[in-house]
């Protein structure tokens, strides 16, 4: 009788990622950084389902009636609202981080479906603002490249004061992307591995965000509308507080918002997911008489039309994709794969965007890599993403009898488990049970 | 001269004349009376005016100011010439904090104090204290000229990259990064020129200079320690 293998059993505490990890750190003494937001299964957009409609409700035709897409964003104060043809805009993501290629293909990819596009963490490029019909130009605390003459350029202003992958931690660019013209937007030694300020430097709190974003109204004559960019962490106050401070947009960014680096610790360990925090912020809205006014847009994790549909169900004006957007340009693309491995990694699995290495020609700086992509064929890419995901949404809208995105509500959903129902604010599917809120 | 009286005018009408100047130039000297300590007084202004602020401003007085002449015949609150592109920004009397943060040029001078975190960020401006300046001034500090007649408070020049930091009185202590640097000719020059901008009679040779150790701008495993 033959003897059987040994079965060897892994530990759920110690497994090999974790002991990868511990010796990693042994051998290094640094933490692990990387790009993207959390990895870890936290409950989403697959844990709600839409209903549609059967003889209590009436359907629309899928090819013949009209749903409609556009929002209007920052018509609260500003004498100059943003008029989006689709309710899918583009995060905010920098130059420095991303290629001047990329930014451009950005750019392109939404104007040609008619929404709008975000700086980021290192000022304007002429890229950016020459192909993009609508820029939104984030406000963020380094204030790096931050100039009047190009806040009067933009549509739109995003204070940021956090993101879904690291709240309460500032930026990050790594030496290898610091070169020379990035350098320069930042006014930046070449090659320095560049932290960025968590916090503002000329406010701290609620009150002083109000004149803050007083002064930014004065200084645009109150033409541009002002959004307010949080990480999502406690946001039922955050949102109260922005809006008491006079944002005409709050941008909610949940944990599986990615960045361009940051412990790998602060992405897996910090904030909440999106799932729990729309409805965290539609409830603050709604108690200030706010909601529909002061516009929510959310984002961290949107990735199809579903998802489009259900953050708009769950009360969202819009949404925001950062890491789909760069995936439809041709992160992480197969193609890729053999490249990849050589630095380590796989088509699928690269997060190591901080190194500047990317063999798409998207998160890097090096000249020769960035040159491979095609802003052009990029930005087509994106646009047909993009109308995918709108396309989408719409079926299931219609679906569901609505003439328009935003007519979906929460009674178009259900819950798949106990904890999305109760995150969600939604029934637990087959019940009419919302954990939590009739005393049990 | 164009006179606004704040008493009767909002700083909103005041700050519209003001941008106009820059499609229209029609009155190039501005007198204003009353600030009464209001926000956002000569925020984003572009264009080369002489603006006279009689009294106390409060928070972001000539906030991202380009080309403009500002004097603040009194005392500003927090962020003063904050982002200021280029121009000059005279305080009067003392400034709360944050004066000059982020800003990229131009030249701001305080004839009182100046409170906590006085040129952080800066990114290319000159600043010129004749006073005190309070903790953590110049954090952050990018690029430019930070010049201290009195004493400072705690951790100055804490992570510094470039900023040039000159300081008559003491410190009461250096921020992660910064150490006292030699005074060579060029840097006497160079403070010479500035104290003579900025009309503040004070002697060079008097000052000492700080700047960056450089030690921290790139990740070393040794250095964890300094945060």
């Amino acid at each position: 009788m033959s003897k059987n293998p040994p079965i060897l059993r892994e530990s759920a505490t110690f497994d090999r990622l974790t002991i990868q990890e511990i010796h990693r750190a042994a051998e290094t003494g640094i933490y692990d950084i990387r790009g993207g937001g959390t990895k870890r299964r936290v409950p989403h957009f697959d844990d709600l389902l839409l209903l549609g409609s059967s003889i209590s409700r009436y359907p629309l035709e899928g090819y013949r009636e009209k749903c409609g897409t556009d929002v209007i964003l920052g018509d609260r104060y500003a004498s100059k609202p943003l008029h989006l043809k689709i309710p899918i805009t583009i995060a905010g993501m920098s130059f420095g981080s991303l290629s001047a290629q990329a930014k451009e293909a950005l750019g392109r990819g939404a104007t040609i479906v008619g929404t709008s596009t975000t700086t980021g963490d290192g000022g304007m490029t002429p890229e950016e603002r020459g192909q993009s019909e609508t820029l939104v130009y984030q406000y963020l605390p380094s204030r790096y490249g931050m100039n009047p003459d190009d806040i009067r350029k933009a549509d739109a202003i995003e204070v940021v004061l956090g993101q879904g992958a690291k709240p309460g931690g500032g930026g990050m660019l790594l030496g290898m992307k610091v070169t020379e013209r990035v350098a320069g937007m930042r006014t930046l030694p070449i090659g320095v591995d560049q932290r960025s300020a968590c916090r503002h430097p000329d406010w701290t709190g609620p009150d002083d965000l109000a004149i803050k974003i007083a002064e930014l109204r004065e200084i645009t004559d109150w033409e541009k509308p002002i959004y307010v960019k949080i990480g999502a962490t406690r946001t039922y106050y955050d949102v109260k507080l922005a809006v008491k401070a006079g944002a005409d947009v709050i941008v909610l960014d949940g944990m599986q918002g990615g960045t361009a680096a940051t412990q790998e610790v602060f992405i897996e360990h910090v904030g909440i997911p999106i799932l729990p925090a729309i409805p965290l912020a539609v409830r603050a809205l709604q108690e200030m008489g706010m909601h529909r006014k002061v516009q929510l847009i959310v984002s961290g994790g949107i990735r199809t039309g579903a998802d489009v549909a259900k953050a708009m169900a769950l009360g969202a004006d819009a949404v925001s994709i950062g890491t789909a957007a760069l995936i439809a340009l041709g992160d992480n693309h197969p193609s890729l794969d053999e490249e990849l491995h050589k630095i380590g990694s796989a088509a699928g699995f690269y997060d190591d965007w901080h190194e500047g290495k990317d063999p798409a020609g998207i998160t890097t700086q090096d000249p020769v890599l960035s040159k491979r992509l095609d802003p052009v064929l990029a930005g087509h890419r994106l646009a047909n993403y993009l109308r995918v995901l709108v396309l989408e949404a719409q079926t299931m809208a219609r679906a569901c009898g609505k003439s328009h995105l935003r007519n979906l509500d929460t009674d178009d959903l259900v819950a798949l488990t106990v904890e999305a129902a109760a995150m969600a604010r939604v029934p637990l599917a087959g019940t009419s049970w919302i954990p939590g809120q009739q005393g049990y | 001269m164009k006179n606004v009286d704040l008493s009767t005018t909002a700083v909103r009408e005041l700050n519209q004349a003001l941008h106009e100047q820059a499609k229209q130039l029609t009155e190039r000297e501005w007198a204003v009376t009353h600030p009464a300590g209001q926000h956002n007084i000569a925020a984003g202004v572009d264009e080369a005016l002489k603006i006279d602020i009689h009294g106390h401003a409060g928070y972001y007085c000539a906030g991202m100011n380009k080309k403009a002449d500002v004097t603040i015949h009194g005392n500003v609150g927090v962020g003063v010439a904050e982002n200021m592109m280029s121009g000059v920004v005279r305080v009067k009397g003392s400034a709360s904090q944050s004066a000059g943060a982020t800003a990229h040029g131009g030249l701001l001078v305080i004839e009182g104090d100046a409170g906590a975190r006085c040129g952080i960020s800066m990114k290319g401006v000159d600043i010129v204290v004749r006073g005190d300046a309070g903790h953590m001034s110049c954090f952050l500090g990018q690029a430019g000229r930070f010049v201290v007649c009195g004493d400072v408070g705690e951790n100055l020049g804490d992570s510094l990259y470039e900023v040039h930091i000159y300081v008559k009185g003491k410190v009461k202590s250096l921020g992660s990064d910064c150490i006292e640097k030699e005074m060579r000719p060029e840097h006497l020059q160079e403070l010479t020129e500035l104290l003579a901008r900025a009309s503040v009679e004070e002697d060079p040779k008097a000052f000492r200079r700080y700047g960056s150790a450089r030690q921290l701008y790139n990740f070393k495993v040794d250095n964890a320690h300094a945060y």
